[in-house]
């Protein structure tokens, strides 16, 4: 059996996602030609964006078409070092960016990039359950401080963020609002309007939709800057030939998003909560990270003491299960999760988590299969580990 | 379109990792002549080899291990074991982690450091067997050197950033300080730099 539970780190196509494009793969026209074959590409681009600014509750000349996700929250904590201070007014007097220790590593270099290039940084701790610490906030805050980004939904943990108070403590303060809603978008209900934000981050290839295509939301009248040069496209805000391919993706992705949402999230909740409890019931000693309810239906992450992440994840591969760790040893780094880290997990339980993120075509056939592999393959592990001999870590524990 | 592709690892490693050979079982390490054990679980690896050996001949005729860790830290361990079977003391403690990268057919860079506890708990264990045997002269300490006298860094510390990817005098300090304050350690470091990199990577 193949099981794919890795859907946070990418997602296959939607069905609808792949027809639509495949049936665009001759619309080559360049969108800002004035001929038949740009007009084209031009209504096709601009339908996409009316209709993915409707699924946020933007407006369409609000969304700017990017790379990434990643390219998005580059563009917006690159606009906070301008030297210049021509392009946003004020940012030269408004320095400071607040962020978490639990963002994207594109947010958390990018921001250690601006330390060293005049920005002060400073990153706001989270709770045992990965929440935001908002007293904290408060105290950082003051009228250095240009820009909040605190991510809405987390990619490792899944623990969701109170935006909507976020962003109005940052507003009274004279800070801008960027929130990095990848894993949000298309999972959670995400109104540009009620969250009161001023950027916005979103991914194709999170949501059904192609690599390689981003959207970035731009409040109206907010100072910007493109981060890439050189074009008028996208109202002069991101340089470089349309995707268009990418874009019509990401159109059709939030398209389906908006019909398939709502019923998958209590679909995908049910199957978590079996996961939750079948863990629980057959693997001893297991901590579960993450917040216990403000927390993405689809995503559970779970430590194993005693079993090392790498190896769990490539027995399960040998059973044709798909899943991502926290573990240094899969990550090409000496650290663990510096997520699992800033929730006070210690540096065992960080290296011994799997991520299991389900999806649209998870079923429950697949977590019950899942439940039958993964308490050997901890046991099977552990069995091998120096845990558990006469004097080791968790000698005691069983 | 290509299928999906092989592991990082080789084909070796990926053997000794579906089926590891000579795992202890069982929690009593007591009933073996030594016991050697590296490393901590908040490292990420952790790895104890326990042996037994003929006294007449001072040679190894069994060893078995456990081992908290990643698949090359598995297999690695794995493969020492079979590897140190009918060796005597003696050559057994020579081993080094790049003969026990050469016989799982290569390691990836970044893996390299999972594979030295192996070899260094081997050690330990050996040593075990000498204290427990009354030959404590027999005994063989792991030399440290103090090179950096500021930042009290050692060649061992010197090694062990090698192993986590240090190739220039700049990684180094980077990682370790070593060399930050009087400046005077700098030549004697870079030489070992050029010592470690050549002994685990050949170059």
């Amino acid at each position: 059996m193949k099981v794919y539970f890795d859907h946070n780190a990418t997602t296959p196509l939607h069905p609808e996602v792949k027809k639509e494009m495949a049936e665009a793969m001759d619309m080559f026209g360049n969108p800002s030609s004035m001929h038949a074959w740009g007009r084209e590409a031009r209504a096709n681009v601009e339908d996409a964006r009316r209709r993915i600014a409707a699924f946020v509750g933007a407006q369409d000349d609000e969304i700017v078409f990017v790379g990434s996700g990643s390219e998005a929250n580059n563009t917006v904590l690159s606009l906070f070092v301008c030297a210049s201070n021509m392009c946003i007014p004020g940012t030269k007097m408004r320095s400071t960016i607040i962020t978490t220790k639990i963002e994207h590593p594109c947010v958390l270099e990018t921001s250690e990039c601006l330390a060293h290039r005049g920005a002060r940084v400073k990153f706001l701790d989270v709770d045992r359950y990965g929440k935001v610490d908002l007293d904290q906030l408060a105290d950082m805050l003051g009228d250095d401080v240009g820009l909040v980004s605190v991510m809405m939904a987390n990619n490792e943990i899944g623990t969701i963020q109170d935006i909507e108070t976020i962003a109005k403590m940052a507003h009274e303060s004279g800070a801008m609002m960027h929130t990095d809603a990848v894993q949000a978008v298309g999972k959670l209900p995400v109104d540009v309007q009620r969250l009161g934000v001023d950027f916005l981050t979103i991914s194709g290839h999170k949501i059904y939709g192609p690599k390689g295509v981003g959207a970035l939301y731009v409040k109206k009248g907010t100072p910007y800057c493109p981060l890439i040069r050189g074009g008028h496209q996208e109202r002069g805000r991101r340089a470089g030939t349309e995707n268009t391919l990418g874009i019509l993706g990401l159109g059709k992705a939030v398209d389906m998003r908006a019909i398939e949402m709502e019923a998958e999230k209590q679909l995908l909740g049910d199957m978590k909560a079996v996961l939750k409890k079948g863990i629980e019931e057959q693997i001893d000693d297991i901590c579960f990270n993450g917040h216990p309810t403000e927390s993405l239906s689809n995503t559970l992450n779970v430590s194993f003491p005693g079993a090392e992440g790498e190896a769990i994840l490539l027995y399960l591969d040998l059973e044709g299960i798909a899943v991502s760790t926290g573990s240094a040893c899969a990550s090409g780094s000496l650290d663990p999760s510096h997520v699992l880290l800033a929730t006070g997990v210690d540096a065992e339980r960080a290296h011994g988590s799997i991520r299991i993120s389900l999806g649209r075509g998870s079923t429950m056939q697949e977590v019950e299969y899942m439940l039958d592999v993964l308490p050997r393959t901890i046991q099977r592990i552990r069995n091998m580990s120096t845990a558990y001999i006469k004097g080791g870590a968790h000698a005691a524990s069983r | 379109m290509l299928q999906a592709g092989e592991w990082v690892y080789s084909e070796k490693l990926k053997e000794h990792f579906m089926s590891p050979k000579n795992i202890m079982q069982g929690e009593n390490t007591d009933e073996f002549d030594g016991v050697g054990m590296e490393g901590n679980l908040q490292c990420g690896d952790q790895m104890m080899v326990v042996i037994n050996v003929d006294k007449e001949i001072q040679v190894i005729t069994d060893c078995q291990w456990k081992t908290y860790g990643c698949a090359s830290a598995i297999a690695s361990t794995s493969i020492l074991s079979e590897m140190v079977k009918g060796m005597t003391l003696d050559q057994a403690f020579h081993i080094s982690p790049k003969d026990v990268a050469k016989e799982l057919g290569g390691l990836p860079d970044n893996k390299i450091h999972c594979s030295v506890l192996g070899d260094k708990a081997l050690r330990a264990a050996i040593n075990n067997y000498y204290v427990r045997n009354g030959m404590e002269d027999k005994v063989k300490q792991e030399q440290v050197k103090t090179i950096c006298q500021c930042m009290s860094i050692t060649d061992h510390d010197i090694e062990d950033a090698v192993l986590e990817g240090a190739r220039t005098y700049f990684e180094l300090q980077e990682r370790t300080k070593i060399g930050t304050v009087c400046g005077q350690c700098k030549d004697e470091a870079e030489s070992l730099l050029e010592k470690f990199k050549h002994i685990h990577f050949g170059v």
